[in-house]
């Protein structure tokens, strides 16, 4: 399959009183067209930031690096005029945010938000746009769409607003969504639904998905690979099976141990033990170190190499399987 | 973030270091007031309205007063009235701000209700109305300026207790069974101090701009004693002969006023946790 | 909505009841005779004798405990009768209400100066932030916060009125001129000191509301969407930044009312302040608590106002929700 999106060596800094942080650090990977792809880590760990460098939407006191590169299609991005950012934004690639109720303008009716979009994109006239857009929101599953097209955020439940927010990212069909946490502040059974939609929109239009979580529950039955991000870097990387199956990292293997089961009966579900290191400051070595249950004197002093650990599964950790 | 990084941000601000600065020449100035040959109350008919000379770098009054000396002294009231106002607003506002948040309820509410009529009075025309029936000394013009201008203290002291209340080593010292007045002013207040910095900062700037004016129209302290906002009621009547003498109290008002506005606003900067993110 | 203007009017009651009660006990508990104009040997030059005192304070409503006497006042308030000047036994409320457009005038213009010079040099210096513009903008505004109106008014009568001649510096008309034209021309220097102020602080909160705004995720959202940056403030950030300047307008009414007295006596402009420091000279003090109430009045009307318009224009309290930031 062909790469719709490579990032290579992409890193961003905060330049902020306390220093200088560094959100992420040297991450490369590829966007295979079709695929959906989740960035798994905690929060803090840089998968936010790194989706925001896709969009082009971090905002000083962040910069990027000079080595990084973001491709799409083969184009630069970091090259971009203004005209071919807001040309790029939206309907090239496309975000939906974790919190709708402030990612969508209050004083603005959910209509006119969708219809905004799609006349800056397209020569439609006013009606048009408008029809559009009562078609974008009963493909999310909005009743009453006409109706709905008239009302502000504040008259939609958390899981409408956030049915809005992803049609309003899917408007125009785009070959990119980001979805940043698109169902952390929702109800489970809404969670469900959501990503269901999700899936449906993009199976039928062949569109790549970046999704962004902290929870590797929600990613099981969609994503086709996976990304675990630490502090600011790629820890582990591979399809859906290998990480839930053969997971290589101590990290990864932690996190999957804090996700409820349903075959669960007597076992507590584990925690990890301490925080994320401070990133104006990162370790030298391995930054999982000191919550490490399997380190060595080495992983303090050194960052692994990424090692291959099976076909498109590799890993950077300095154990190896079999002493595991 | 620590006091020590705070220290280092304000320092590093070059505007900051400025104010600062001119702060202090100005209660230096306003402390080393008698070192001028001047007496500044006493009249000198025949040297009177002077204009710039070596003699009198600021020229004189209409009866012949070093109008130089005159301002110095009158920063001396000046910033004595906006300082003890101050003070006493900045407690009063404390107290009533840590008592209404920490409180809550019945108590929170009729507080507040307090302060809403407090802040949609004209405050200015109040004292002024006041005044007609006051003795006027300094002790009323402090106790008036102060009356009305607790309440900007309270809120914000109010806004910040409501948010300490509920940090976890006021809910450990509270069931630890200490009593509300000893975590009121043991926790509470430590860490309600770089807030109640800002206040004051901005309180004083007030209090120095309410006093000039009230003064100017009359009602402040009285003659012979000089304050910036007298100076310029004096000043008035004499532009057309001798415009320089409304000239130095004015720059002098706006300089300390101004100072105290940055300060006050570069401090509310570096305490924004938002910046620090 | 209905219930949003029930709530505020009766907040608005007790606000103006407390006021009124506050500001007559004040006078009522005060040191002074309010007949001592006509006592103080310093201040009149015939005595008066006992009977003659006795008939003057039942006229002038002096007579009574305080409860009597403030319900008495209250009453007659209402009913319009707003009793006659201590100094010159002439009705007050005419004595106001002559006055009044005067100070009216000056107001709404020194207002309407402010907002249409704030809103754009808010706006700029927010987009800017931190640049060279913003620096400009900003420099101004915190001189024109800390700059004490009446010395701004002393210095502009002094080159404006006596160097360049171009503006009278005192007064509200040419003696026997009686054109709109003159008035404007005598008005010009007091709107602008009056609205200085006012400027600096409105530009500020304009500032710092639209760095607020602009860092809103729904900003985000609309950048994410491909919309063009002039679009994005025009759609988005400037209505929900202009917005609160309705609230904060009404805020500023206190500072604007006291304001317009003090550049009222720095340029003799006959209007409620020129009159409010004369019945202060002469402890007229049914003419201060006249003036007192009035003030109140406006300011009260004008916050009520404010209030209301912004319900009107966010949707989220015309629909009776409550604001999200209180």
């Amino acid at each position: 399959m062909e790469n719709l999106l490579e990032v290579k060596n992409l890193s961003v800094t905060f330049r902020t009183l306390q220093g200088e942080i560094q959100a992420v650090r040297d991450v490369s990977f590829d966007i295979k067209k079709g695929s959906v792809t989740a960035i798994v880590g905690e929060s803090g760990c840089g998968k936010s930031v790194t989706s925001k460098s896709i969009m082009g939407l971090v905002k000083t006191p962040g910069f990027l690096s000079e080595e990084s590169k973001i491709l799409f299609q083969g184009e630069n991005i970091q090259e971009y005029t203004q005209a071919q950012w807001e040309d790029y934004r939206g309907q090239k690639c496309s975000i939906c945010f974790q919190d709708a109720l402030t990612a969508l303008n209050p004083t603005m009716t959910i209509g006119k938000q969708i219809m905004e979009k799609i006349l800056v994109h397209k020569k439609v006239s006013k009606k048009q746009a408008w029809d559009e857009a009562v078609e974008v929101l009963a493909r999310v599953g909005i009743p009453n769409p006409e109706l709905r097209m008239k009302q502000y955020p504040h008259e939609f439940s958390g899981g409408m607003r956030q049915r809005v927010m992803i049609g309003i990212a899917v408007t125009l069909n785009p070959a990119l969504l980001i979805a940043d946490e698109p169902t952390t502040a929702l109800d489970v059974t809404v969670q469900a639904d959501i990503l269901d939609m999700m899936k449906e929109i993009q199976k039928e239009h062949h569109m790549s998905i970046i999704l962004i979580t902290h929870d590797l529950g929600i990613v099981a039955n969609f994503a086709t690979d996976i990304i675990v991000m630490y502090a600011g870097k790629i820890v582990e990387r591979g399809s859906a099976y290998d990480i839930f199956y053969r997971p290589a990292h101590p990290y990864t293997k932690a996190l999957l141990r804090a996700v409820p089961r349903l075959d669960m009966e007597d076992e507590e579900l584990e925690t990890i033990e301490g925080a994320p290191p401070n990133m104006a400051n990162p370790p030298k070595g391995c930054p999982f170190a000191a919550r490490c249950k399997m380190r060595c004197d080495i992983c303090e002093t050194a960052f692994p190499e990424e090692i291959c650990v099976g076909e498109g599964h590799e890993v950077c950790c300095w154990i190896r399987e079999e002493e595991q | 973030m620590d006091k020590k990084a705070m220290k280092k941000v304000f320092l590093s601000n070059k505007m900051a270091v400025v104010c600062t600065i001119l702060v202090l020449l100005i209660v230096l100035a306003a402390i080393l007031a008698p070192l001028s040959p001047y007496d500044p109350d006493a009249s000198n008919v025949a040297e009177k309205m002077q204009g710039i000379s070596s003699k009198h770098l600021l020229g004189t009054d209409d009866i012949g007063r070093d109008t130089l000396t005159r301002t110095i002294y009158g920063g001396r009231v000046s910033l004595i009235v906006g300082f003890a106002s101050m003070c006493v607003a900045v407690i009063v506002g404390t107290f009533i701000g840590t008592i209404s948040g920490y409180m809550g309820g019945m108590v929170d509410v009729i507080l507040m209700r307090i302060v809403d009529i407090f802040m949609s009075v004209p405050s200015l025309l109040f004292i002024i109305a006041i005044y007609a029936f006051l003795p006027r000394n300094m002790f009323s013009l402090v106790g008036m300026l102060a009356f009305f201008s607790w309440t900007k203290v309270a809120r914000v002291v109010r806004a910040q207790t409501l948010t300490l209340k509920e940090r976890d080593f006021i809910i450990a010292a509270k069931s630890l069974g200490v009593s509300r007045g000893t975590i009121i002013r043991t926790h509470i207040i430590p860490n309600l101090m770089p807030q109640i910095i800002v206040s004051a900062s901005l309180s004083i700037a007030n209090a120095i701009l309410d006093e000039s004016a009230l003064s100017f129209l009359g009602y402040g302290v009285q003659l012979p004693m000089a304050s910036w906002g007298s100076m310029l009621q004096t000043a008035q009547k004499f532009i057309l002969h001798n415009p320089i003498m409304a000239v130095a109290p004015g720059v002098m008002i706006l300089a300390t006023v101004l100072c105290f506005n940055v300060l006050g606003d570069i401090l509310q900067q570096i305490l924004d946790p938002k910046l620090i993110k | 909505m209905k219930k949003f203007i029930v709530n505020r009017l009766a907040q608005m009651l007790i606000v103006f009841i407390t006021v009124s009660i506050f500001s007559f006990s004040i006078i009522y508990f005060s040191p002074g005779d309010p007949l001592y104009l006509y006592t103080s040997p310093a201040k009149s030059s015939y005595k008066m004798t006992d009977e003659q005192m006795d008939a003057m304070r039942e006229e002038l409503g002096l007579n009574g405990n305080v409860i009597e006497r403030y319900l008495n006042w209250a009453g007659n308030m209402l009913k319009g009768d707003w009793g006659m000047s201590v100094s010159n036994h002439q009705p007050v409320k005419d004595q106001i209400m002559d006055k009044l457009p005067n100070t009216i005038g000056l107001m709404g213009a020194a207002l309407v100066l402010s907002v249409l010079a704030a809103i754009p040099l808010g706006l700029l210096a927010g987009y800017y932030k931190n640049r060279w513009i913003d620096n400009i903008i900003s420099g101004i505004s915190y001189l024109g916060i800390s700059l004490p109106a009446f010395w701004f008014g002393i210095m502009m009568i002094i080159v404006f009125s006596l160097h360049l001649g171009l503006f009278p510096s005192a007064g509200m008309r040419t003696v026997g001129v009686t054109s709109a034209a003159d008035v404007i021309r005598h008005a010009i220097l007091p709107v602008i000191v009056l609205s200085v102020n006012n400027t600096a602080v409105f530009v500020r909160y304009i500032r710092s509301n639209t760095i607020e705004q602009m860092e809103e995720e729904y900003v985000t959202t609309a950048v994410s969407k491909g919309v063009p940056r002039v679009q994005v403030m025009k759609n988005h950030v400037l209505k929900n930044c202009l917005l609160p300047i309705i609230t904060m307008v009404g805020m500023n009414f206190g500072t604007l009312i006291t304001g317009s007295f003090i550049v009222e006596s720095v340029f003799g402009w006959p209007g409620l302040g020129t009159l409010c420091m004369s019945a202060v000279n002469s402890r007229d003090y049914t003419m201060i608590m006249g003036i007192t109430m009035l003030a109140c009045t406006v300011l009260l009307i004008g916050n009520f106002l404010a209030d209301v318009l912004y319900g009107f224009a966010d949707p989220r309290i015309k629909q009776g929700k409550e604001k999200s930031n209180g």
